[in-house]
């Protein structure tokens, strides 16, 4: 697409798209967010970047294959629900460790797991269709 | 590594599973003094105790016997494989297939649970479609495995079936206490149960009007026709009917649906092997004839006939092993099996002549062999049961033809004048001879020493498995009875059939030409399937969207619509004051209503975005800012991948004809409207709030975290979500792979 407004603007927009996402996905336990909607709003911003500089620009700026991404989110989220079953209790229950004001968890690593699935899934569709149709 | 036979490998493994099965049957003979006692041996193992199904298994008197000849049998015939094929490249595979079908035979026999018996059922078929396609270059065999497969296969689900009408009906499916329970001819579920049973029993044993597959299976090396389609798999189906004879029999549907059929199978599968002209083929039909016998039999209530049945059983495997094993070796040996190119092989092949001689003298039912109270038993049986003379003069038709193809079998080849044949007779190598000799040998000790060696393990598949109060004895010389004098009558007309046989063939050719061809049916009725297949998938997968859309909301439409006509939910509607909420409303079903007329696909992405858009709003004000953005960002990349894929489509306008729109508006329109409805009612009633005070109460105590739709996310249902992951990826992965793999095929 032969805009210049929108292959400056779109610059500047996947990077705050790109923070965006990551707070809303760090944000969700307690306000509205989560890795869903991060997942989405990340992928989102690439997209935008593809419609600006072209999808070969958007791959190489992304460094990696979206479908690893995907698979990497579901590993992620599957080791960070297995992770209970080492400490004898059902998979998928949420383990805790709590530091002063800040509670990490497994839970948290889980949503990372999905934010990364729903990125590259998302991207995975939206690059193939671009090359294609 | 298993077909790297031609180092003599192959050949070593067929001598290993040979021994290996010879143990089985030592160990099976172990337990004969065990089984003969009345103490069958059980052996259980829990598989899915929820469904109260075990791999469970018994050994008693019917399981020993059949034990005994299915690892006895197969020890001779891997021997003999080892002798007729060893130098096939291929024969490792085959041993591997040919083991694996006896171990599903063995674990057949065995099973004491329902499902254990019907899993092994199916594996047998499954095995024996591998050997009787072995030879997988020709046609003709792949054809023929296919047809076995698909009609054992096909009367295995109807035994499924059955057998869980049988597993509702007693209880469980624990065969030993379905067996000593009352019995299952009072149950209601009988009738089901019994037409279900012998579908499964009639195909597996080749029984009319199933019988068609059975010659057409001679396609597989002939070891395989000598353990398959003798000795084991097609007395798979007799032996259920043997083995649910206490639970079924003594009715008197039981006994029509067996007599006739094995009646008509006999004496139709008789007259046809007077008329082959391949010995193979010949043997195929007498192994149907046999059946035929033993289902008939089986028919009856009385230990006479039982006994008759569970002997002449065992009768028939020695003596028809020995027979095939025998007709390979002809074959092996002058390169035809076709009785009129053979003659005088007597004094080139001694000891293959004497096999055939002796089996043959089995199979007529000539004294001292085991054939001959065989025969006794079966007319004595004959007298007991309900239809007796139709029974006896089926019997005597039957092995009146059998003693002229015994003639045929035993004379025409190998005595009177040499014939020249392809290449010059020689006698087979041992491992190929052991077999028939042995097995053929075994039909005369046996005979003389009936009672001694087989009377008491009879006795006991009579007494313990068939849950007779006794058998009856197993003796040469019975008495000067109406047995006796059928068995000179059989003799009498044997002789005199196998002396007019031309004109027994000017008699009966015209009449089986006539007949219809089963087989041909068999193909008819494929062929009309593949139609049908073709048919419905043009009309229903038309590869069109709009098809399925309109398919997927019209059965949408049909369910909601005639569940409210049905309940008549209670509505309540209550107009919203906010005048917000008006205009988003009317701002939604603007977006609607461009979508609809127009001709722009761009125009109508953006409508249907501004529908959906409207939506995120609508749950912003409600008070769901989660589901909003959500809602928002799916809305926003959908229209993007819509556009994408829109952009390459040709318009809209040229597909619309009023009568399509017409019938896409009431389909869409009843969907709405019924939607809506069932919303009207869900906020007509009050909200059950259980669920959600637990994850207010539970949310941050448990889980830390203070916004419940992530908690319940990513903790509380986390194992949900990650179903939801693998969805999203799989989806998206199978659209790369289609999208990409068009754009290769293209142009």
């Amino acid at each position: 697409m032969n805009s210049l407004i929108l292959s400056v603007g779109a610059r500047f927009l996947t990077g705050l798209f790109l923070l965006f996402s990551l707070f809303v996905l760090l944000r969700g336990h307690n306000s509205p967010g989560g890795g869903f909607i991060g997942g989405l709003i990340g992928a989102a911003g690439f997209v935008l970047y593809s419609f600006a500089a072209g999808v070969e620009d958007a791959r190489r700026a992304l460094r990696v294959d979206p479908r690893a991404i995907g698979v990497w989110g579901m590993a992620i989220a599957v080791l960070s629900g297995l992770a209970s079953a080492l400490a004898g209790l059902d998979p998928f229950t949420g383990l805790w460790l709590i530091l002063a004001d800040l509670a990490l968890s497994t839970v948290l690593v889980f949503d990372i797991g999905v934010y990364l699935a729903v990125f590259g899934a998302i991207l995975t569709l939206v690059f193939a269709l671009e090359e294609t149709v | 590594m298993l077909d790297g036979a031609s180092d003599g490998a192959g050949r070593m493994l067929g001598y290993a599973a040979s021994i290996l099965a010879a143990l089985i049957l030592v160990s099976m003979a172990l337990m004969v003094p065990a089984v003969v006692d009345g103490r069958p041996v059980l052996f259980a193992l829990d598989w899915a105790p929820s469904l109260g199904i075990s791999l469970a298994f018994m050994v008693d008197g019917l399981s020993l016997i059949f034990g005994l000849l299915i690892s006895g049998i197969g020890s001779l015939i891997f021997l003999y494989a080892t002798g007729y094929m060893g130098d096939h490249p291929q024969f490792g595979r085959f041993v591997l297939f040919l083991f694996a079908f006896m171990v599903s035979m063995l674990g057949l026999v065995l099973a004491r649970d329902l499902i254990t018996l019907f899993l092994f059922w199916e594996l047998t078929s499954i095995t024996s479609y591998l050997l009787i396609g072995f030879d997988h270059d020709n046609p003709r065999a792949r054809r023929n495995a296919l047809q076995a497969m698909l009609v054992t296969a096909g009367g295995g689900l109807a035994l499924l079936a059955g057998f869980i009408l049988i597993g509702t009906a007693a209880g469980g499916y624990d065969l030993a206490q379905i067996l000593a329970g009352p019995g299952l001819q009072d149950s209601n579920l009988y009738g089901a149960i019994l037409v279900l049973v012998l579908l499964g029993a009639f195909t597996k044993s080749a029984q009319f009007p199933f019988h068609f597959w059975l010659p057409n299976a001679m396609a597989a090396p002939t070891p395989v026709s000598a353990y398959l389609h003798s000795a084991t798999m097609v007395k798979a189906g007799v032996y259920l009917l043997a083995r649910l004879h206490p639970a079924l029999g003594g009715t008197i549907a039981w006994s029509m649906a067996l007599t006739t059929a094995g009646a008509v199978t006999a004496v139709l599968a008789s007259v046809l092997a007077m008329r082959q002209g391949d010995l193979k083929q010949a043997l195929a039909y007498t192994t149907l004839m046999a059946l035929g016998t033993i289902t008939m039999l089986l028919a009856g209530a009385h230990p006479y006939a039982l006994t008759a049945a569970v002997t002449f059983l065992i009768i028939h495997s020695l003596y028809k092993a020995s027979l095939f094993m025998v007709v390979g070796a002809v074959d092996h040996g002058t390169g035809t099996r076709d009785v009129g190119q053979l003659g005088g092989l007597g004094r080139a092949m001694p000891l293959t002549a004497l096999a055939a001689v002796l089996a043959c003298a089995s199979m007529a039912g000539l004294p001292p062999m085991i054939g001959w109270i065989g025969k006794e038993l079966i007319y004595a049986g004959a007298e007991t049961m309900t239809a007796a003379p139709f029974v006896a003069a089926a019997a005597v038709a039957a092995n009146a033809l059998m003693f002229a193809v015994a003639g045929i079998i035993a004379l025409r080849p190998f005595f009177g004048a040499p014939v020249a044949t392809p290449h010059p007779p020689h006698e087979a190598p041992w491992q190929m001879l052991a077999g028939p000799v042995i097995l053929a040998l075994g039909g005369l000790v046996v005979g003389v020493l009936a009672q001694p060696l087989l009377g008491s393990v009879v006795g006991s598949a009579l007494t313990g498995s068939l849950l007779q109060d006794r058998a009856a004895g197993l003796h040469l010389w019975a008495g000067f009875n109406r047995a006796f004098v059928l068995s000179l009558l059989t003799f009498t007309l044997g002789v005199m059939l196998y002396l007019m046989r031309d004109r027994f063939a000017a008699l009966v050719d015209p009449v089986l030409r006539r007949l219809p061809s089963l087989d041909d049916g068999w193909d008819r009725l494929l062929d009309g399937l593949r139609v049908l297949a073709a048919w419905q998938t043009r009309v229903l997968q038309t590869g069109r969207l709009t098809a399925y859309l309109m398919a997927v909301f019209a059965v949408v439409a049909l369910a909601l619509g005639l569940t409210i006509i049905r309940t008549r939910p209670e509505i309540a509607m209550e107009l919203p004051r906010s005048a917000f909420l008006w205009l988003t409303a009317i701002f939604t079903a603007a977006g609607a209503v461009l979508a609809l007329n127009t001709h722009s696909r761009i125009a109508a992405i953006a409508g249907i975005g501004t529908v959906g858009i409207g939506v995120a709003v609508i749950f912003i004000y409600a008070g769901a800012p989660d589901v909003a953005t959500t809602q928002l960002m799916v809305e926003t990349l959908s229209a993007v991948m819509f556009a994408i894929a829109a952009l390459r489509l040709p318009g809209i306008t040229e597909r619309r004809s009023p009568r399509r729109q017409m019938a896409h508006g009431v389909v869409a329109l009843t969907t709405g409207l019924c939607v809506t409805a069932i919303i009207l009612s869900v906020t007509a009633s009050p909200l059950d709030r259980s669920i959600t005070s637990y994850f207010e109460e539970n949310s941050y105590a448990l889980a830390h975290g203070l916004n419940i739709v992530n908690v319940v996310l990513v903790d509380f249902r986390a194992f949900d979500t990650f179903g939801e992951l693998i969805v999203v990826l799989l989806a998206s992965f199978g659209a790369y792979a289609v999208l990409k793999r068009k754009r290769r095929a293209g142009p």
